[in-house]
């Protein structure tokens, strides 16, 4: 009977002898080093704002911040989630899987990166388009929107958006 | 036969019955299969999202789109999900404690836990709900995006179509985990796990709910951060 119990709940029926204030340690250790690793991610995050979009040290410190949210996820399941102190064949079933997401990651984005390179080779007329000003409907709204204030999309003059917008239509005006 | 026999009498392999070769029991390793699958669900999701956005020209800048913090009129990028993101880690931290008390047949520290838990899924969900709200009242839905490119140029709907189908996703996650963990609170209340002589339902919730923040963790960084 004993045993049937045991089969039951994996043999974790009755309190392990362990030490409650060193997991209690351990916990708080890791709470620590989640925050600081957001904080420092934060920090990429504000550092990188001001940098042009297709910079090469903007892709940097994208890299960088991927690498933090995988040092962060590390963290989560082995230590919160408990993975790292089961049985090694227990992991491996969880692991092994997963690196499934290496191709599925690697095979995906790099399908859509080329089917932007071979439209654009294609297609040059996209690529063009794509150098259009966004316009800003005036009155024309869209579904589901029923008070006309919401069709007022008011972009607030000091957003780089808004201000490359009319930086835009500005130059073109000049052009004209 | 005989040969074999003998061999088992050496050697009983861990998997020849009569015990538990993972050492966990049946609930719990469903438990991690279930969230094995959901993360490939989500990575289905986030993995499109990465697909698209390498094969669009431009999209839109996120510290433009989300920047806005509630009593706040000016702008304040990266703000408001900072505060989400620290929510849920620490309602994760308030979950570890109750599995651990759990542990301990610690029924107080459990009740106790498990409340501070269901209420920082409550404020990330009431997080969430104001940010849906603004976004909507800023014309962002699905379908609708209002958000020009970081340069200025045509943006497409992908943006917030994505945006709203995977945080509405995570979000769902973490209404169904708020649901759990009060399922869990009712029957620690009624002495269910006395009875039983173990926590270890906790532990499984406790499995989920820490999957949610997990998940936050890979959200957060590639709507808002990159």
């Amino acid at each position: 009977m004993s045993n049937l119990e045991q089969l039951e709940s994996g043999g974790h029926t009755h309190a392990h002898a362990f030490d409650s204030k060193k997991v209690k340690r351990e916990i708080w250790r890791i709470t620590l080093y989640l925050s600081i690793l957001t904080v420092v991610e934060l920090l990429l995050g504000f550092l990188m704002m001001p940098w042009p979009e297709d910079s090469l040290k903007r892709h940097l410190v994208k890299g960088v911040v991927m690498a933090l949210m995988l040092w962060k996820a590390f963290y989560i399941i082995a230590y919160f989630m408990h993975l790292r102190h089961e049985v090694r064949n227990m992991i491996m079933v969880i692991a092994i899987p997963c690196i499934l997401f290496v191709w599925f990651i690697s095979a995906f984005l790099g399908d859509g990166q080329s089917y932007k390179n071979l439209r654009a080779r294609m297609d040059p007329y996209h690529v063009e388009h794509a150098q259009l000003p966004m316009e800003f409907p005036a009155e024309e709204g869209h579904e589901g929107h029923e008070t006309p204030e919401v069709h007022k999309m008011d972009v607030p003059a000091a957003s780089p958006a808004a201000a490359a917008h009319s930086a835009i239509t500005d130059s073109t005006k000049k052009a004209e | 036969m005989a040969h074999t026999a003998a061999l088992h009498t050496e050697k009983p392999s861990k998997w020849s019955g009569g015990s538990s070769p993972f050492k966990v029991e049946y609930g719990k390793l469903m438990m991690w299969f279930f969230l094995l699958s959901d993360s490939f669900t989500f990575g289905g999701l986030l993995i499109s999202y990465g697909t698209t956005r390498f094969a669009t020209i431009g999209w839109p800048d996120p510290n433009v789109a989300f920047n806005k913090f509630p009593g706040i009129s000016g702008n304040a990028p990266l703000a408001f999900v900072s505060l989400m993101t620290f929510i849920l880690i620490i309602s994760s931290v308030t979950m570890v404690l109750a599995v651990q008390a759990g542990k301990e047949m610690n029924k107080k520290d459990v009740v106790r836990y498990l409340i501070l838990t269901i209420l920082g899924g409550l404020i990330f969900l009431s997080c969430q709900a104001w940010e849906w709200n603004h976004l909507y009242h800023e014309g962002a839905w699905w379908g609708a995006n209002p958000f020009a490119n970081s340069n200025g140029t045509q943006s497409t709907q992908n943006f917030t179509n994505f945006f709203f189908t995977i945080t509405g996703f995570h979000g769902f996650h973490v209404f169904s985990g708020v649901c759990i963990n009060v399922i869990m609170l009712i029957m620690t209340l009624c002495n269910k796990f006395e009875q039983r002589g173990h926590y270890l339902m906790i532990e499984k919730a406790g499995l989920y709910w820490h999957f949610v923040d997990l998940v936050w963790v890979f959200v957060f960084t590639c709507f808002y951060l990159v």
